[in-house]
């Protein structure tokens, strides 16, 4: 049946007078949009399946072409938006559930835009970071509720508790988890080759570990999922830290599903199942119903690494995230990552993504202060996910009490992605979220890896400059130091939750 | 060192640009009988006409022997070799001695002996001689019509040569087409009707037995077959043979042209040979001719000079291909084309297309998978895939379908092989 | 000496590299007057090959012993004694195909200049040839590699 109520989203723009005809654009679009009219010998555009991921106007040699928002086709309605009307019409001609991929697009509030970071003026010295040495190391895993010190007779002082298994981070930034499969072997070999290079770790994500990224390993963390695919106990042991995936911020409560015709022989090989099945992650892992079931697979896979390295638990933002991360701490992780409502995704329903789970500021500031509280904040470090879109978000986000953050849609946009959220497709014209031969070969793994490790150093460099500013020399003096915070446009509840004075107090 | 280079073109230009590369102090004396700068031989035709004028006829800059640190004598003709003495001896009389020797004097028309010959207005056409000599004729006389004796790659410039300039042609050939060595009936038809389509006459499957003269001047030729043919010029052309008649009593081995090794080396100490004169490999055949193309003639005389160096590389045969473009037509043939036509060989096969309305034609002889020879008319591009595939002798069975697809590139052939082309540094074949 | 490398598993058959060798070549160097008024007697030396999945872009290899040099009747094409890049003189050039013939990777082409071959030259005078340095994927390089 046609689809006639719905009309394109996108207007594509064709400037005739820069034009070329080189046909960049119709070699480059995988939704057909662009045609090359042999008779008129020229090239034309058809609107209709255009998903403005501009891959086509960033090409064109002459900037010929501009993507438009389709022009609004609705009387202006602040309830019933264009969005809205639209996804209705979808429905209704299709049925079922909509699709979407990427985070939350929707304008929530950005609590990071209503933080203010303090600086040194007057009665405390800044440091500059070009002359002084500034400190980003950070160590992830659980610490002791106190330490033993013997001093040696030359004054020498020694450690004489024994820490438990620690990753560490040269920044406190990571790469959050994008399975292979979701993304494409260019884009996680990127990943994996940039977390080595900035010595931060990237995640495996739960479809286990392609055998050509086991060298990478030792920066990698790896995930275990409700599906588990790919863990063995070399998966295991080879990784730097396990992470047990209980839920991800775009889709809090459900599972997932890697379409079987994605599943070819590499993806089938290193989830280890049958080739051209469907990968699906039940929404639970169907053996944790409590937080002493958990508190069992914790410790398993301790077992399996021979307590060697860091187990931890990724859950979603949802409304009782503190007494969840607390049970977690209880139940042995060593750091609990915490994903907001704004966190990514390959593919998502809609109204999931859209509407459930809370953000990651509200989260991350609950959980710390309900750890400090129960006095178990040492035993597990906590790691911030869910849309850090600048260096600010980074260490606003320490500042309130993350030993470190994952991102993952800006390693994408690093890397290429323009958001346009058609990830789900397997129609990536920017080569990341897809297993199209023709389009994985548009991501350069050395380009990507070179451009991921430009990110994390500028983000890294500005940190630096925004601790010297305060006064600071090292990330360690920030953590939870809410001191550095105001709060503007804020209310008391969300002033009071995220522990903060507001600008001005 | 002295070396001594005798002949002025493709095989002795390779030589001395290979002897230089490797050699910076070593003495270079060139003979040459030819009174010209080093010329391009097949510019001739171009010259003729019109195309292009005398200054472009160089086929190395003006300062070519100044660069390359060369004694160039020009129209001194080697009468003699003595390899006992080291030594050669020019017509005109002088001695020029060497430690290396090259000999590189290319090839000279063949004449049949055909009653009448002996008179005014016959030509051959090998020498920018032959075109002065011809534009002479042009200019003393009223020239009309024009005879070319030989279908053969010359004669086939040699009468687009004449048409350009307004004769009227007639090619006579014994073989049953034009082309005879290079290409098949159905290729060589479509010369043949592209001539005629510019007013040419072809006459096949006949030669000339007599030539009418009056006064001392041609009237016209006489041919096996009765018919008489009016015309004010012939120009011989029946094919080239190895110019060694100066080597007589130098005890250098020579059959169909001078027999070399595989370093380009003579029968004779400290000389080599290289281009036209020699007969060499030829790898199709896996026997030594003489294959008188340029290319081969300068890739012999690198190797010749690269040896003559001190260095150590052999020739690895050639085989024969040709281009050419008559009334706009391009053609390339390369190797072995006619071998399987009508064979019964179990590992014998032709694959063409043909393509009337765009003018082409496309033929690949492949025996036991193996590309032995193409035919491309009308569409050439590419060409030179072919001539790796054949030099090469790679299996091509699984080519097939594609081999004669205007699509056809280096991306069509085994992955291996064209990553050694693009990724490889350079090409080594 | 530099040459150009195609890495053919990054390729993405865009033909950038062809649009920037055309505008490198032609008179004006101005993309849009290159490739509207001038297009049609310029050829790019560059050719992107496809066949499905596989793309790469050919271009003169610069071989260290040119079949096509050999070849040449005319003298037309020629090594840089300094850079060793193998250039074609067009002004020599009388289109007789024998390079054509002989170049076994497919690099010369009948070029749109007129009855003349048409091949790479690096771009003399630039330091990164212009289909180099315009490969949106960097499928193309421009590097020394030992034999
Ligand atoms: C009209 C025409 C068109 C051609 N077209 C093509 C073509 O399209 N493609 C192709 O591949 N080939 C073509 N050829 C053939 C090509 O020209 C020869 O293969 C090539 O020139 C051979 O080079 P060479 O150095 O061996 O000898 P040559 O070119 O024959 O040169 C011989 C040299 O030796 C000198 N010499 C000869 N005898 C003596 C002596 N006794 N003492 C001193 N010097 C002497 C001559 O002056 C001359 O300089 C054509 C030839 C002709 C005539
Ligand atoms: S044109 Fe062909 S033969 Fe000549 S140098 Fe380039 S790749 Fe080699
Ligand atoms: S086409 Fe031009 S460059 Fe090529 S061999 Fe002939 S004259 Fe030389």
């Amino acid at each position: 049946m046609r689809k006639w109520l719905v009309e394109p989203d996108f207007l594509v723009e064709r400037d005739l007078d820069r034009c070329i005809n080189c046909q960049v654009c119709v070699r480059q679009c995988a939704n057909d949009v662009h045609y090359y009219d042999e008779e008129g010998e020229l090239v034309a555009s058809d609107s209709e399946h255009c998903v403005g991921c501009h891959r086509c106007a960033t090409l064109c040699p002459t900037k010929a072409i501009s993507i438009q928002e389709a022009p609004l086709q609705f009387r202006p309605n602040g309830n019933w938006t264009a969005e809205r009307i639209r996804a209705v019409y979808k429905q209704a001609e299709g049925g079922g559930i909509l699709l979407t991929a990427m985070g939350n697009d929707r304008p929530l509030p950005v609590l990071w835009d209503s933080l203010l970071l303090n600086a040194s003026q007057v009665t405390n010295p800044s440091i500059d970071p070009l002359r002084e040495p500034m400190e980003l190391v950070t160590f992830l895993g659980r610490k002791p509720d106190r330490v033993k010190v013997s001093a040696a007779a030359d004054g020498h002082v020694r450690l004489e508790t024994q820490l438990g298994p620690q990753l560490r981070l040269q920044t406190p930034i990571m790469f959050s988890a994008m399975s292979y499969g979701s993304i494409s072997y260019n884009a996680s070999l990127s990943l994996a080759r940039a977390a080595r290079e900035a010595g931060t770790f990237a995640n495996s994500g739960e479809g286990g570990l392609h055998r050509d990224f086991r060298p990478y390993a030792d920066n990698m963390i790896v995930q275990v999922a409700s599906g588990r695919f790919g863990v063995d106990v070399d998966y295991l042991n080879l990784a730097a830290a396990v992470e047990i995936k209980i839920g991800q911020g775009a889709k809090p409560g459900i599972g997932g599903h890697l379409p079987a015709e994605k599943v070819d022989a590499e993806i089938s090989a290193t989830r280890m199942i049958p080739e051209r099945t469907d990968a699906l992650s039940p929404a639970p892992h169907h053996d944790i119903y409590s937080i002493e079931d958990l508190r069992q697979l914790i410790f398993a896979l301790k077992e399996a690494t021979r307590y060697g390295k860091p187990v931890g638990v990724k859950i979603s933002a949802v409304h009782n995230v503190a007494a969840i991360a607390s049970g977690c701490v209880r139940a042995g992780a060593d750091f609990v990552s915490i994903d907001g409502v704004r966190g990514g995704t390959g593919a998502a329903p809609t109204v999931i993504r859209d509407h459930v789970g809370i953000p990651i500021e509200l989260a991350l500031a609950a959980v710390d202060s309900r750890l400090r509280e129960e006095g178990i904040r040492n035993q597990a470090s906590i790691v911030a996910a869910g849309s850090f879109r600048s260096s600010g978000d980074v260490i606003k986000a320490i500042a309130l009490g993350a030993d470190a953050v994952y991102i993952g849609t800006a390693a994408l946009v690093a890397m290429g992605c323009h958001l346009c959220q058609r990830c789900y497709t397997g129609k990536c014209n920017w080569g990341i979220a897809t297993q199209d031969p023709t389009l994985t070969k548009r991501l350069n793994p050395d380009v990507g890896t070179r451009r991921l490790t430009n990110l994390l150093r500028g983000w890294s460099l500005e940190i630096k400059e925004m601790l010297g500013g305060m006064g600071i020399n090292a990330i360690e003096s920030l953590r939870g130091n809410r001191e550095h915070l105001r709060g503007v446009g804020l209310g008391d509840r969300e002033l009071n939750i995220l522990g903060i004075k507001a600008a001005g107090e | 060192m002295n070396y001594l280079i005798v002949g002025n073109s493709a095989a002795a230009v390779g030589a001395i640009e290979a002897i230089r590369a490797a050699d910076h102090d070593g003495r270079i004396t060139l003979l040459a009988a030819e009174p010209d700068h080093t010329y391009s031989r097949p510019l001739i035709s171009y010259l003729l006409a019109g195309k292009v004028a005398g200054e472009r006829m160089s086929y190395r800059p003006a300062d070519f022997y100044e660069a390359h640190g060369v004694e160039a004598h020009l129209g001194e003709e080697v009468a003699r070799v003595d390899p006992a003495a080291r030594a050669v001896t020019t017509a005109a009389g002088h001695r020029f001695e060497y430690d290396r020797l090259l000999l590189a004097t290319g090839g000279k028309p063949f004449v049949p002996p055909i009653a009448g010959l002996d008179t005014g207005g016959v030509f051959t056409f090998t020498q920018w001689d032959d075109v002065r000599r011809i534009e002479s004729h042009l200019a003393e006389h009223a020239v009309r019509d024009a005879v070319v004796l030989g279908g053969g790659m010359i004669g086939l410039k040699a009468a687009e040569a004449l048409m350009a300039r307004g004769l009227k042609v007639t090619i006579v050939e014994l073989a049953d087409r034009l082309l005879s060595t290079t290409l098949d009936a159905e290729a060589g038809a479509i010369l043949v009707e592209a001539l005629r389509c510019r007013d040419a006459a072809v006459c096949l499957q006949t030669t000339v037995d007599r030539v009418l003269s009056r006064g001392g001047m041609i009237q016209g030729v006489h041919l096996t077959n009765d018919f008489e043919i009016y015309c004010q010029m012939l120009v011989v052309a029946i094919g080239v043979v190895p110019n060694v008649a100066f080597l007589a009593g130098s005890g250098i081995a020579t059959r169909r042209g001078i027999v070399v090794d595989e370093r380009m080396r003579t029968s004779a100490e400290d000389v080599y040979a290289a281009g036209d004169v020699v007969e060499a490999d030829d790898v199709l055949l896996g026997e030594k001719r003489p294959i008188p193309i340029l290319p081969l003639a300068y890739r012999q005389g690198f190797v010749a000079g690269r040896n003559m160096a001190g260095l150590d590389e052999c020739y690895h045969g050639g085989m024969a291909m040709n281009s050419i473009e008559i009334c706009d037509v391009p053609t390339i043939s390369i190797g072995r084309t006619t071998v399987c036509d009508n064979c019964s060989d179990e590992g014998c096969e032709v694959l063409v297309r043909r393509d009337a309305k765009q003018g082409i034609y496309k033929k690949v002889v492949l025996r036991e998978g193996r590309m032995v020879g193409v035919i491309l008319v009308g569409e050439i591009d590419n060409a030179g895939i072919f001539a790796g595939l054949i030099e090469r002798q790679l299996n091509v069975e699984a080519l097939k379908p594609l081999l004669l697809s205007s699509e056809f590139g280096l991306l069509s052939l085994d992955s291996e092989y064209r990553k050694h082309m693009v990724s490889g540094p350079g090409i080594e074949v | 000496m530099k040459r150009i490398f195609a890495k053919e598993h990054l390729c993405i058959g865009c033909r950038l590299c062809e649009v920037h060798c055309l505008v490198q070549h032609s008179k004006s160097k101005r993309i849009i007057t290159a490739m509207t008024r001038e297009k049609s007697h310029i050829t790019p030396r560059v050719r992107v090959q496809e066949s499905g999945q596989v793309t790469f872009a050919l271009q003169c290899r610069h071989c260290e012993r040119p079949r096509c040099l050999e070849a040449c009747m005319t003298g037309a094409i020629t090594r840089d004694p300094k850079t060793g890049i193998i250039l074609h003189d067009a002004d020599k050039c009388v289109g007789c195909w024998m390079c054509l013939m002989s170049c076994p990777v497919g690099a010369i082409q009948r070029g749109r200049e007129g009855h003349v071959a048409s091949k790479c030259d690096l771009c003399q005078g630039l330091d990164v040839p212009a289909c180099v340095e315009n490969c949106p994927n960097e499928a193309l390089v421009f590097e020394e590699r030992s034999r």
